[in-house]
């Protein structure tokens, strides 16, 4: 490959277009399977509902996660709801197209790719939408509108919720997103120097390990700061969940404090530095690729 | 006789070699698979800095029995637990055997299928822990300090050895008959699920047993009467010492039972099944 796809430019594209029509004949595919969608619907649910059994029975036992953390029941089943949210939109976007870019790779079918007239990161992103996860980001709003409800009627808490801490929740979630959407385009990119990527899933879910809890209980040790300090400036997926938590949970208080001002504002930046990586590791694996087979 | 011990051990052989292609992966694999327990050793952390700071001593720091280290060391003796009674890919692969008609070679041959995939699996596990070896003492290392007691008795060494032999063969077993299950419905894919959900949730995998709830329904009660608390928790309890001698002994004669239990129900639904098998497929 001489010449990056990017420069010939495929400006007269329509992005948006291509993009609905590759959701659109997911969706097609998945009603023509109503049961199997169903079923795959129940089961992911069922694990979020694992999960949430478990903090269900730590919070008998405690009334928060962390001393003067503020992760009350209620505050940490916002953080758990936004979880389930990022997952699910994750999953249901993208996990299975990095899957199978392996897959290209390994076969060779990635010059089919690499010969339209679009943008490939685009092809490689989103032909496929399983939308059978997005059940488990539904159960997510759910629980977070429950909660936020608890927290509101309580009245010691002074929670502050408006349209302005609804918008900049739904702002932080799409940060979060191209977080760990980079995360994963820059984990399946390497199978092109690695030759195989089987373990997308695993990493997928040894990475969304930590950040599944609030980011206060890495902040007590040496050992801990040093993981805080990795997963947040290194690969930043702790920023991801736990900025959309603190805006409507506010486990610490309103106002904010001046480092919650500053990790909101890392998150942003977090996000956009994070896209402009995993493009340039993409597009360095795409000229390392040597096609495969015929 | 003689003919058969080496048919098995042949079997045996290929399964190792088999395994051993992978090494590297493995090694790297078995430590990666330490992750959530570090981020666990962290969120339980935090849970007890909250409990200890309370100012009711009626918890003494204590969760249902549990201090900090020995919450730490339930979830890495259940690691070890696990090595020995999860089989992955069990149930499917005899679930697809049966549904593309591969399993019509163990008709024909003189070689019966339940004993070679056993065979196959123990080969898979000593490689494994062969290979794990490293990984798992390095940790162990790391995290001794969590060990309160330091090492159990020997009685309860002994217990401790005994049931994860058991656990190995009852996780196998209880896999076997839910591959079988194939014989009457095609597909066993929600079956092997519902299996897994109930395993994670009610085996001590996820947490200790000692935590479930008592009301609204008694689940704490209820495990005593399944044989899932067999594959993670039991013996994890019996090297934290959480069981006095009688019940250690007890609980191992009711696994015993489970096995046993399983055994010869995928000995009579093997034989059931293979009667109404119809053969289709190539």
């Amino acid at each position: 490959m001489s010449e990056t796809p990017m420069q010939t430019g495929y400006r007269r594209a329509n992005y948006f277009r291509v993009i609905s029509t590759f959701c659109r004949n997911s969706l097609i595919r998945d009603m023509s399977f109503r049961a199997d969608f169903i079923l795959q619907c129940i089961s992911s649910m069922s694990w979020a509902v694992m999960n949430f059994m478990l903090f269900k029975i730590i919070y008998r036992f405690t009334d928060s996660i962390g001393r003067d953390t503020g992760w009350g029941e209620h505050e940490f089943f916002v953080f758990l709801g936004t979880i389930w949210v990022i997952n699910s939109l994750i999953q249901t976007f993208f996990m299975q197209n990095f899957d199978e870019f392996s897959d290209l790779i390994r076969t060779g079918s990635l010059d089919f790719v690499l010969l339209k007239p679009i943008d490939p990161q685009v092809l490689v992103s989103f032909p496929r939408t399983n939308w059978s996860q997005l059940a488990n980001g539904g159960l997510g709003l759910a629980l977070i509108g429950y909660s936020v409800a608890q927290l509101l009627s309580d009245p010691d808490k002074h929670l502050q919720f408006s349209v302005f801490t609804v918008l900049a929740f739904l702002l932080f979630i799409v940060c979060g997103v191209a977080v760990m959407y980079s995360v994963m385009l820059a984990l399946a990119s390497t199978s092109i120097w690695l030759g195989r990527n089987q373990n997308l899933y695993d990493f997928w879910f040894y990475i969304t390990n930590f950040y599944r809890y609030p980011m206060e209980i890495y902040q007590r040790s040496g050992m801990g700061w040093a993981l805080w300090g990795t997963f947040t400036f290194v690969i930043p997926v702790l920023v991801v969940s736990n900025i959309p938590a603190r805006v409507l949970a506010q486990p610490s208080g309103t106002p904010w404090r001046w480092w919650e001002w500053s990790l909101a504002g890392y998150a942003l930046l977090a996000a956009v530095l994070s896209l402009l990586a995993s493009r340039w590791v993409f597009l360095k694996a795409l000229k390392s690729y040597r096609s495969a087979s015929s | 006789m003689l003919a058969k011990v080496q048919t098995w051990w042949t079997f045996f052989l290929i399964a190792v070699n088999e395994r051993l292609v992978y090494r590297g992966d493995f090694m790297l694999g078995t430590l990666m698979r330490f992750l959530p327990t570090l981020t666990q050793i962290f969120l339980w952390w935090a849970i007890y800095d909250v409990i200890s700071s309370r100012p009711d001593e009626s918890l003494d720091g204590k969760i249902a029995g549990y201090r900090y280290g020995d919450m730490v060391a339930y979830y890495l003796m259940v690691t070890i637990t696990r090595a020995f009674s999860s089989m992955p890919g069990l149930t499917s692969g005899v679930a697809r055997s049966i549904r593309s008609g591969e399993v019509k070679k163990f008709l024909i041959q003189p070689v019966d299928m339940i004993g070679c995939l056993l065979v196959q699996r123990v080969a898979h596990k000593l490689v494994y822990y062969f290979i794990a070896a490293l990984p798992f003492t390095l940790v162990f290392f790391l995290c001794r300090g969590f060990f309160l007691n330091g090492w159990p008795a020997p009685e309860e060494m002994l217990v401790f050895f005994l049931s994860l032999l058991l656990s190995f063969l009852l996780g196998f077993f209880i896999e076997i008959c839910l591959g079988l299950v194939s014989f009457w419905f095609l597909e066993v894919a929600s079956l092997g699920f519902i299996y897994m959900l109930l395993n994670f949730l009610l085996s001590g995998h996820m947490f200790p047993l000692e935590l479930l709830p008592e009301s609204p329904v008694n689940l704490r009660a209820a495990v005593d009467w399944l044989p899932l608390k067999y594959l993670a928790y039991f013996s994890a309890a019996v090297f934290l010492g959480k069981l006095s001698s009688e019940e250690m002994w007890r609980g191992l004669a009711i696994e015993a039972v489970w096995v046993l239990f399983f055994i010869v129900l995928a000995r009579w639904m093997w034989s059931r099944g293979v009667r109404r098998y119809s053969a289709y497929g190539g």
